[in-house]
């Protein structure tokens, strides 16, 4: 093994210092494009949540038609209209905004966003239509203001029902997130991309890129299942 | 009506692209999900390993990567077999790889992997006692399969094939990226051409849109009619 490992060392042209360095560039530009917009979103998404899950069609209406939208089309036609669509909104080049959206990355920031809110927000509300009535009652039993009802007992029993499929989006939205090198943001699969065409060597950059990825992956799978475990203690047989 | 500018026919052709595309895709997923399904149920060790490695593999993996890794891989590799083959067989044998079946391969070995998933949980639903009361009247394994089994899990899958067909139609949106001319890829050259990103993209996110509704009243549909017969809880 480690004469295999020293002889591929060795006659590896394509694994040098700058190509790692290229790699690991893309990795921050990945792991910060899809942290950001994941936080953004939740943030976005818990609000919009407890609309749509109001009996008046004027509140749950809109938020109903934005997920129905962002979760109806994909995910590359929402950045393509971004990206392409913010520069051409008369007069932006003149306001500061184009000094933010001028660079690929605040877009593609703004449609992952966007695209994983709208996910969210019906994770959240599926979440949320499932608390059972009894704990709701009972917190009307309290004398417990309606926002004081949401912070106790709905949102923190909604988000242990929500986590599982919460988790899901997350790893979505790092395999979504890829497509940010399409509108030339060199994140991890943009640097794979140079690399290729650089060398044309599809196998060694693709792969390494996939495996990356796949480390990515797992490190958010295992970091869930500790979430999960930690959210629902109580819910663990006595003797484990 | 709007104005499209002359790429009226060329986006309705690449709209017809993406449908066939999604097609082949789910036919493709379909099978390797029954595959991986009944790999996973079977008692070989090693069948299980393989059909677990497959779908671990897939779901680490970003579908971009995949197809990048398949369009531009599976050419090279292609080559490198023809070449072989060349000097070794004196066989000459080509294959151009192009986007729509590296995009087919790709959505489908990824939607396979959740189809299998899906398949695996359906086929568990099936009660055992209706195999076998299926084997004490002599059905054969194959007629087990298609009378009893395959009927009753088919209620269980559809749910879950309904949300990955869902999925599945907007992940074809990516082949665009590897050169397919597909809808999405047509209107973007248009919205580059023309300077016009609204006006070419909004229609096709609305045909996406529409595709999207109408499967998942479709979807509905064949689900009423699954479950004729099957009392409901209320």
């Amino acid at each position: 093994m480690p004469e295999f490992l020293a002889e591929l060392l060795n006659q590896n042209d394509i694994f040098t210092g700058p190509t790692i360095m290229e790699y690991w560039g893309g990795l921050v530009t990945t792991v910060q494009l899809v942290f950001l917009s994941l936080i953004l979103g939740l943030l976005v998404a818990v609000p919009l949540a407890i609309m749509r899950t109001s009996k008046n069609p004027l509140i749950n209406g809109p938020v109903w038609f934005y997920t129905y939208i962002f979760r109806g089309t994909p995910l590359l036609i929402q950045l393509y209209i971004i990206y392409y669509g913010l520069a051409q909104i008369e007069g932006i080049q003149q306001t500061f905004w184009w000094d933010i959206f001028r660079e690929a990355f605040y877009p593609a920031l703004l449609a992952f966003t966007l695209n994983t809110a709208a996910y969210t927000t019906e994770i959240i509300r599926g979440a949320i239509v499932a608390t059972p009535s009894g704990e709701i009652e009972a917190a009307k039993a309290y004398g417990m203001s309606w926002a004081l009802r949401m912070r106790r007992i709905i949102l923190p029993s909604a988000a242990r029902r929500g986590v599982q499929a919460y988790s899901n989006e997350v790893i979505f939205m790092l395999h979504a997130s890829a497509i940010a090198s399409v509108v030339t943001l060199v994140d991890l699969t943009g640097a794979a991309r140079n690399i290729y065409s650089r060398f044309y060597a599809p196998f060694d950059a693709f792969i390494f890129v996939a495996l990356l990825y796949m480390a990515l992956t797992f490190m958010l799978v295992f970091a869930f299942r500790k979430l999960e475990n930690y959210l629902l203690q109580h819910q663990r047989p006595v003797n484990s | 009506m709007i104005d499209l500018k002359g790429y009226g026919p060329a986006l309705l052709d690449g709209a017809v692209v993406t449908i066939e595309l999604a097609f082949f895709s789910l036919a493709l997923a379909l099978v390797l999900g029954l595959i991986g399904a009944s790999a996973k149920l079977s008692k070989s060790r090693v069948a299980i390993g393989i059909a677990t490695t497959y779908t671990t593999l897939i779901r680490g993996v970003p579908d971009l990567v995949m197809m990048l890794l398949f369009y531009y891989g599976g050419q090279v590799a292609v080559n490198n077999l023809s070449d072989y083959l060349y000097d070794a067989y004196d066989i000459d044998f080509f294959f151009q790889f192009d986007p729509f079946i590296s995009g087919v391969i790709t959505i489908g070995l990824i939607f396979g992997a959740y189809m299998a998933e899906t398949f695996r949980g359906a086929f568990l639903a099936v009660e055992s006692g209706q195999i076998e009361a299926a084997r004490a009247y002599g059905f054969s394994r194959w007629r087990t399969f298609h009378r009893i089994i395959l009927p009753q899990m088919l209620r269980h899958a559809l749910p879950g094939i309904g949300n990955n067909w869902q999925v599945l139609l907007k992940t074809t949106a990516l082949v665009s990226i590897i050169g397919l001319t597909d809808m999405v890829r047509v209107a973007e050259e248009a919205a580059k051409a023309e300077r016009m990103p609204f006006h070419f993209f909004i229609p096709v996110a609305f045909v996406y849109l529409s595709l999207t509704a109408g499967s998942e009243l479709f979807i509905k549909w064949l689900n009423k009619r699954a479950n004729i017969g099957v009392v409901q809880g209320s």
